[in-house]
């Protein structure tokens, strides 16, 4: 495939959709996010199955602490916000204006993360882990594996911003950029569902 | 370039990014009320709740991931594919199992 | 740990002892692996290997080595066959001991359909589909040799058990409680485990590669219902991928974290339920038999349009009849499990589902007969291969609809009648179509013919030695032989029917021979491919010379229609195309990332596999590190001047003459 000359963009057109390399790989990650779906499924699907496995070990309601829980769900979602952002400065080809906003993104996922490892410790502490019963193994396999996911993300983007700082905005870092926000407005979605399936239905069961 | 792609203006004020943010804080708050804060029976707190994670999905897709964008169809068709084999791997399973 | 304790942990516990027959398949081993390094050494063709193979991107190459690898694997899951059958051949053998046997059949199953077939299938659509969508490429060529040396990595380290620390034994299926840390501690389960998670991950690579690639990167004028029938299959088995991979990685991963961490999926202990895993494995293993089988019915299509030289009939048919097949795998999986005890409801729904999927199934068979019906037939070796597959199939999946009945299954299950239906449909549809399909694209590949009359000759044997092999299945079945037993008591009534069976197994290793041999023989002396089109093909593969240049098509095709190909050769429009003038090409560049990455992989799979962290995690930091180097990467690749392809078109097209 040939990549099409920059000087041949059309000028709406934002850079990552420019060229036909752009267009496929974005495809190809959308498709990679479907898959990803099932596979959070799969581990819904055990956690929901256990939800009473704790064999007369400690319950969600005795160890959950929701308050933490509620303050990390806000912490992402104003990161998807500010991860939308940063897009938005994308396709006004505005550099520092993706920068800042990626940072900030990257700062509240930092943040996230620290309170959910905290999270994880405070309950360990408590007497729960991964060994306590089977409900705690879905547990803890679920929300790591998200946490895991973030983790990984955070590193992935701050090369991508490594990249536009270099390079500034072009086909290449605009696409890039755009699938690593994609990536990351997904796992917020996952989290909507943790929050919602796991947090929420365990205190309300 | 021969397919019919559109794409969003993106000069302005970042109007779509700003009302998906606050739709996602109204959903997320009202999980909590309905949780916290209302008495339903269990069964249908979590079917409200679960509706509103799901509406939140559809206002992430639609005003951050710009899923609208590019080839709609092929990324729509993806997602509705992977969505309906979670259903199938997530209530298949809790059927199931549940038998046990 | 001292020099005495290292001693007996490497005899008692890293290296396999035991069997002479062990002995000897190790020194063999060794022996080919030195063989292999001595002739490449001596040759000097280390850098030729590295630079034409390892680092390849190029499809059709990564097509070849999938096919490679895969033949191996038919050899050693075949061995593990023969070995079977030598110990069932009369009651009370003791060639192979219980353990011993259980290893076997364990390696067989896993090896024939991971390793063998869906390697095979995804090696021959890597050649194919490609060229059969006028690209010059696929999609993501980076990723496609990362698919690639992923699958290697995993089929290594799984063939590793073998000689360090122990193949696993608990059926290709792996159920916990028995593949729990508990019951099998040690590392065998746990190179199926890891084996099996590399290898998948390459697997879920490939599906989406293929999507993106049939999605975005068809010749202009090729709508999706002007594909070739064998590209619908590729789409739809990846879309299968695609959606039933991820539920596979959860089930190994979930195991793995039990066995690794004492967690309590799977156990009984902590209120773990040993179902769920056969629950979300079948959820995978279900979808994966389609994975299977629609490609082979998409060379079948192929094979049966071109040698009955008539258009398929009902091609829209045969389209949707995928799509709804596609859809329905992932509605029966229970079928599996019948037995398990779900409620009468839950298996009530998933026998007629089951029974449902049998239709479109149907619909298929009808329309390649139709296609046959009034075509002028041409008995090649392919076509021969795509016949045969008809009757034994139908075979196969009527006893799958006797099987599907969840009352009757309570008497089926895990019986030897079960071992002849998925026997029958895996082997007349799966390793037919990977027959039929090498004979099929085999020039296109190599720029000569696999030889006719030897190529008849396997396929009268195999075929033959393969009912001999498996109709006395459905009987010793019936009388009530159940699978995995390592031996029967005389005076049941299987002794017969056994050793018939263990006749028909060598006739299909012999049969297996010929096919080598004539690998061999062809390369030798096979009958040149001078036109690229030694089929009088109907698909756009067979418009371009034989080898496939690297670039695939010097002109990108204008497709008209429906078997592209024959409408521009109806049209005469071949001549055309050369007194246009060429554009340069732009090719991606090759790369030794994904060969290393793959590498780490191993490593730290194989530390994963000994529980030695400190080199699971090493290994995984050296894919981090590749994968650092990747993003930095600028990979723009490299243009082939319009000179250059003038030339080797020119040089491909004199060569013909020249004959």
């Amino acid at each position: 495939m040939s990549k099409a000359n920059e000087s041949t963009i059309q000028k709406n057109i934002p850079l990552e959709y420019a060229n036909e390399e752009g267009r496929v790989k974005i495809i190809g990650f959308w498709l990679f996010l479907a898959a990803e779906i099932v596979l959070f499924a799969s581990l819904f699907a055990v956690y929901l199955v256990y939800l009473d496995r704790t064999a007369d070990g400690p319950t969600a309601e005795e160890i959950f602490e929701i308050k933490g829980v509620v303050i990390q769900t806000f912490l992402l979602l104003i990161s998807s916000f500010t991860s939308g952002l940063a897009t938005h400065e994308l396709r006004r080809r505005n550099t520092k204006g993706v920068v800042v906003w990626m940072i900030i993104t990257l700062l509240l996922g930092v943040s996230f993360l620290g309170m959910e490892i905290n999270e994880f410790i405070t309950y360990v502490s408590e007497g729960v882990n991964i060994s306590t019963s089977a409900f705690w193994s879905a547990f803890f396999v679920l929300v790591g594996t998200h946490g895991v996911h973030v983790t990984f993300g955070i590193i992935w983007i701050s090369f991508i911003l490594v990249q536009v700082a270099r390079e500034g905005i072009n086909t290449v870092t605009s696409r890039k950029l755009f699938i690593g926000g994609l990536y990351w407005h997904f796992l917020d979605v996952m989290w909507i569902f943790i929050f919602t399936a796991v947090y929420l239905i365990g205190m309300v069961l | 370039m021969r397919e019919n792609i559109k794409f969003e203006e993106h000069h302005g004020f970042p109007w779509k990014q700003v009302i998906g943010f606050v739709l996602s804080i109204i959903l997320t708050v009202a999980a909590l009320w309905v949780v916290f804060s209302l008495s339903l029976t269990a069964k249908a707190t979590i079917i409200v709740i679960l509706a509103l994670a799901s509406a939140q999905l559809l206002v992430q897709l639609i005003m951050f991931m710009h899923l609208s964008e590019h080839e709609k169809a092929f990324q729509i068709s993806a997602l509705v594919y992977g969505g309906t084999v979670a259903l199938i791997v997530v209530g298949g399973s809790v059927w199931l199992m549940n038998g046990m | 740990m001292n020099l005495s304790e290292i001693k007996d942990f490497l005899i008692g516990e890293f290296f396999v002892t035991g069997d002479p027959t062990i002995y000897a398949a190790q020194v063999m081993i060794a022996l080919t692996t030195i063989g292999i390094i001595f002739t490449l050494t001596y040759l000097k063709k280390w850098k030729w290997l590295w630079r034409e193979w390892l680092t390849t991107v190029d499809h059709k190459k990564i097509g070849i080595m999938y096919i490679i690898v895969a033949m191996l694997m038919l050899f050693r899951g075949g061995a593990d066959a023969l070995m079977i059958r030598t110990q069932l051949a009369l009651p009370n053998m003791d060639f192979l001991e219980a353990q011993t046997y259980n290893e076997v059949f364990t390696t067989h199953g896993t090896i024939m359909l991971l390793f063998m077939a869906m390697p095979f299938l995804i090696g021959l659509i890597n050649v194919a589909m490609p060229l059969q969508i006028g690209a010059r490429d696929v999609a993501f060529p980076y990723l496609n040799a990362l698919s690639f040396w992923l699958f290697f990595s995993g089929a290594m380290l799984f063939n590793l058990s073998f000689i360090i620390g122990g193949s696993p034994d608990a059926g290709w299926v792996n159920y916990p409680p028995l593949a729990g840390g508990n019951l099998s501690p040690g590392p065998e389960i746990n190179y199926y485990l890891i084996g099996l998670q590399i290898a998948g991950i390459g697997t879920l690579t490939t599906g989406i590669n293929f999507i993106a690639t049939i999605l975005k990167m068809r010749a202009p004028g090729m709508t999706l219902m002007r594909m070739p029938i064998f590209t619908w299959s590729s789409l739809i088995t990846s879309i299968i991928i695609l959606f039933a991979f991820p539920v596979l990685t959860i089930a190994l991963a979930l195991l793995t974290i039990d066995r690794l961490f004492g967690s309590h999926f799977f156990t009984v202990m902590g209120e773990g339920l040993p179902e769920m895993y056969v629950n979300l494995f079948w959820l995978w293993g279900h979808p994966e038999v389609y994975i299977l089988i629609l490609p082979a019915f998409g060379i079948f299509s192929e094979v049966i349009s071109t040698f009955a030289r008539k258009r398929l009939f009902g091609y829209k048919a045969m389209v949707y009849s995928m799509i709804i097949i596609s859809l329905l795998s992932f509605v029966v999986w229970v079928h599996h499990f019948f037995t398990m005890g779900s409620e009468p409801a839950a298996n009530s729904f998933f026998s007629i589902s089951t029974m449902a999927i049998a239709i479109p199934t149907g619909v298929k068979i009808f329309n390649w007969l139709l296609t046959l019906y009034k075509g002028k037939i041409k008995f090649t070796t392919a076509h021969l291969w795509a016949l045969g597959f008809m009757p034994n199939f139908v075979i196969g999946g009527a006893t799958g609809v006797m099987l599907a009945s969840a009352p009757a299954d309570y008497q089926y299950h895990n019986s030897y009648f079960l071992i002849s239906h998925f026997h029958y449909v895996l082997i007349s549809g799966t390793v037919f179509s990977i027959f039929a399909g090498l004979h099929y694209w085999w020039p296109k590949m190599f720029g000569h013919k696999l030889n006719e009359r030897l190529g008849k000759w396997a396929f009268w044997l195999f075929v033959v030695g393969f009912n001999v092999t498996f109709v006395p299945m459905y009987i010793v079945g019936l009388m009530g032989m159940t699978r995995r037993v390592y031996t029967y008591e005389e005076g049941l009534g299987w002794t017969t029917l056994n050793f018939i069976e263990t006749l028909g197994a060598y006739a299909m290793g012999i049969a297996f021979a010929i096919i080598v041999y004539n690998i061999y023989y062809s390369a030798r002396y096979g009958e040149r491919d001078k036109t690229g089109d030694p089929w009088d093909g109907r698909t756009l593969e067979w418009s371009i010379p034989s080898p496939a240049p690297e670039y695939n098509f010097a002109h990108v095709p204008k497709v008209k229609g429906l078997d592209a190909f024959w409408i521009m050769k109806k049209e005469n429009k071949t001549k055309k195309k050369e007194k246009e003038p060429y554009k340069p090409i732009h090719m991606p560049d090759d790369s030794g990332q994904p060969f290393m990455m793959s590498l780490f992989f191993f490593i730290s799979g194989f530390g994963f596999v000994w529980e030695w962290m400190w080199m699971g995690i090493l290994g995984l930091v050296g894919v981090g590190v590749i994968m650092i180097l990747r993003t930095f990467d600028k990979d723009e690749g490299y243009h082939i001047s319009s000179r250059e392809i003038k030339r080797r078109e020119r040089a491909a097209r004199e060569d013909r003459i020249d004959e």
